[in-house]
């Protein structure tokens, strides 16, 4: 039995009226009553009855025009109208249902009435929990934006797009790809190279937006002290492995990008294939997932191991999620591999490239597409790139100013651990050497990589004068790394003050190899050094003042800073 | 006998739903009755079809709640022929509707004397 209602009775015979609102009252409910349509539409808006009993003919304004008022009035709730009408033609009778919600023929039956009126108040229930329902999920609907507006504030903040505003990169990716799971991360090495990751967490929602803080974290704060892509990516499996749910992981590609060196280092471990282009010769290198995504293995067997690739000005590099391969066509069909391989393979100009793959997906998808990321990543000139200052977390106050230090690193420290990250944080803690940070980079990581490829490691760097020769060299430092047994690298440091303020730095780097000939290659002419053997000429550029020891197994650099 | 004029059946009913307040719904009634009529025949006068036709089947309804099934019957004639625009055979209707009324009112009447 319905409770009890207010119901409003729109009828202009007085004995109908009458009649009508005994029956209404004695059922238990609240009778309001009009004697015709305008009184009606003004006592509904008075008095919000639940339901309307309603005459179709009557003088003034009829049932018909009144209950279009009365339903315009209401609006979102539904409040029943039945008509009360003699009116028998068929067309009379689905004008009563159009604009009300059913009919009671006269004379009245109150049994009839009284079923129609339960009835409809059961429709009016109905509309009101509908309503109550979708209005609650609309409000943790909200609550879930809010939710993710928020994290992705959170997220922002950790992990900032880096450097992907830097002019030798263009990408696409939708705001909210964090939650589809997507991440683009890219930074400037202090040493002037770029580190970049594109990622691709399994999941969707909030659980898949999780682990992306401590991968971002992990790969700004150690890309910021030195350390290698090896290190950054070994670091990073660890973490996801030990705080990720099994199941959830991250395919992932990383790239080492340098610009003095002119190289690109790669670790692919489950995205689809990336894409290295050179200019000159319009070959397309592929970059093929040879992992594990990261936060799969333990760290024990966990393999760093990177590809290298030799880079001219001009050449690109393209990664892309999954979501690109996975877009859908109008009929259900992927876009898939091959589609994208006859983008490449089309003859665009390589700078069109970047518009072309993403206009092939538009016309394929038949609409701008949103859960896609694609980064573009061009070799430039060194040193052609606007790099924002090194960034530093303590104010520097406490700055360490008369001292010296001498490190030896023998074999089996130099085939698992590298210096550098160490070093350069001791030297950091010096206020004034802050300014020259990236220099100092730089030039540290010439020197050590010198001193154990061509000293400890007999490397020759005439080697990387083509690309077979470029693969072969790093494979053999890989092979002969590995057998190292004995030889050595040592760093002494000096820091001293000196008079009005400023001081110096001296560095001192010397290694167990032969030596060589440091007169020829100081000598060596420019156009040979486009893969090679820019290392001695920038560290000239980059110090106020280098040598290196007659007999080639050490050199000795300074760095100055004023008061 | 008198059951095409007045339903016993029906006014058993009425009794049944409106208890004492069953003679002022009858009064109610007669009152409503005359102002329907009166309606009817400005309608007729003015000659105008559509007002008839409501005026008719407005009087048509609530004779049909209070149990006059024959006065009803003629409304529903009146109601058809101004649907039509006959207003030539408005007339005749109108009168045979009262001297149905007449007698119809005479019935109730009686009815309400009972109920004192």
């Amino acid at each position: 039995m319905s409770g009890r209602l207010s119901i409003l009775i729109a009828e202009d015979s007085a004995a109908d009226r009458m009649l009508l609102s005994t029956i209404v009252s004695r059922q238990g409910h609240r009778v309001l009553t009009a004697s015709n349509g305008l009184e009606a539409v003004a006592l509904f808006e008075q008095e919000r009855p639940q339901l309307v009993l309603m005459d179709a003919l009557m003088p003034v304004m009829d049932g018909f025009e009144a209950s279009r008022r009365i339903k315009e009035s209401a609006g979102e709730q539904l409040v029943p109208i039945i008509f009360l009408t003699s009116l028998t033609e068929n067309e009379a009778l689905v004008r009563c249902l159009e604009v009300g919600d059913d009919f009671l023929a006269k004379p009245y039956n109150q049994i009839i009435l009284q079923a129609k009126i339960s009835a409809m108040d059961r429709l009016r229930r109905l509309q009101q929990v509908v309503l109550q329902q979708r209005d609650l999920i609309a409000k943790h609907n909200e609550h879930l934006l809010t939710e993710q507006r928020v994290a992705k504030a959170v997220f922002d903040k950790v992990a900032h797009s880096g450097c992907l505003s830097a002019a030798n990169i263009r990408y696409l990716q939708s705001p909210f790809a964090l939650f589809n799971g997507d991440l683009l991360l890219a930074a400037f090495k202090p040493s002037g190279g770029m580190h970049v990751l594109l990622g691709d967490f399994t999941g969707h929602g909030l659980p898949a937006a999780i682990g992306a803080m401590p991968l971002a974290e992990v790969f700004y704060g150690m890309t910021a002290k030195g350390f290698s892509m090896a290190e950054i990516l070994r670091e990073m499996n660890a973490k996801l492995k030990r705080i990720l749910p099994v199941g959830v992981f991250c395919c992932a590609t990383m790239l080492n990008l340098s610009f003095q060196r002119r190289v690109v280092e790669v670790w692919n471990g489950g995205l689809p294939d990336g894409h290295l282009l050179r200019v000159a010769s319009g070959e397309r290198v592929p970059l093929v997932s040879r992992h594990l995504p990261l936060g799969v293995l333990e760290p024990t067997a966990f393999n760093e191991a990177y590809e290298v690739h030799p880079l001219l000005p001009g050449d690109r590099i393209f990664l892309l999620s999954d979501g690109v391969l996975e877009t859908h066509g109008a009929s259900g069909q992927l876009f898939g591999e091959e589609r994208l391989l006859e983008v490449f393979a089309a003859g665009h100009s390589p700078e069109r490239l970047f518009d072309e793959i993403q206009a092939a997906l538009a016309a394929f998808r038949g609409e701008a597409q949103d859960d896609i990321s694609m980064i573009e990543l061009s070799m430039v000139e060194d040193g052609l790139l606007a790099r924002p200052a090194l960034a530093f977390s303590d104010s520097g106050q406490s700055s360490p100013l008369d001292w010296s230090v001498s490190f030896e690193f023998r074999a089996e420290a130099l085939k698992r651990f590298n210096p550098l990250p160490f070093l350069l944080q001791l030297l950091m803690e010096v206020r004034g050497l802050r300014a020259q940070g990236g220099a100092l980079y730089t030039v540290m990581a010439e020197l050590y990589s010198n001193a154990l490829e061509h000293g400890v490691l007999g490397l020759d760097s005439r080697l990387k004068s083509d690309a077979q020769g470029f693969a072969r060299y790093y494979r053999e430092r890989g092979q002969r790394l590995q057998a190292l047994s004995e030889g050595f690298v040592r760093f002494s440091l000096d820091v001293v003050p000196e008079a009005g303020g400023g001081g110096c730095l001296r560095i001192r780097v010397e290694d167990s190899g032969k030596g060589f000939d440091v007169a020829r290659a100081l000598d060596r002419p420019q156009d040979k050094e486009c893969l090679s053997g820019r290392g001695m000429r920038l560290i000239r550029q980059l110090t106020h003042h280098c040598q290196w020891s007659p007999d080639g197994r050490g050199a000795q650099v300074e760095f100055r800073w004023p008061a | 006998m008198s059951d095409i004029h007045l339903d016993q059946n029906v006014l058993a009913s009425l009794l049944d739903v409106m208890g004492e307040e069953y003679p002022v719904l009858l009064d109610t009634f007669l009152i409503d009755s005359e102002e329907r009529q009166r309606h009817i025949h400005e309608a007729m006068a003015a000659a105008d079809a559509q007002a008839l036709r409501l005026a008719a089947h407005s009087f048509k309804g609530s004779c049909s709640n209070m149990g006059a099934p024959m006065l009803a019957g003629l409304c529903k004639q009146l109601e058809e022929a101004a649907r039509r625009e006959r207003l030539d055979e408005a007339p005749t209707l109108v009168e045979q509707i009262g001297r149905e009324f007449a007698i119809v009112r005479i019935l109730l009447k009686s009815e309400r004397q009972r109920y004192r």
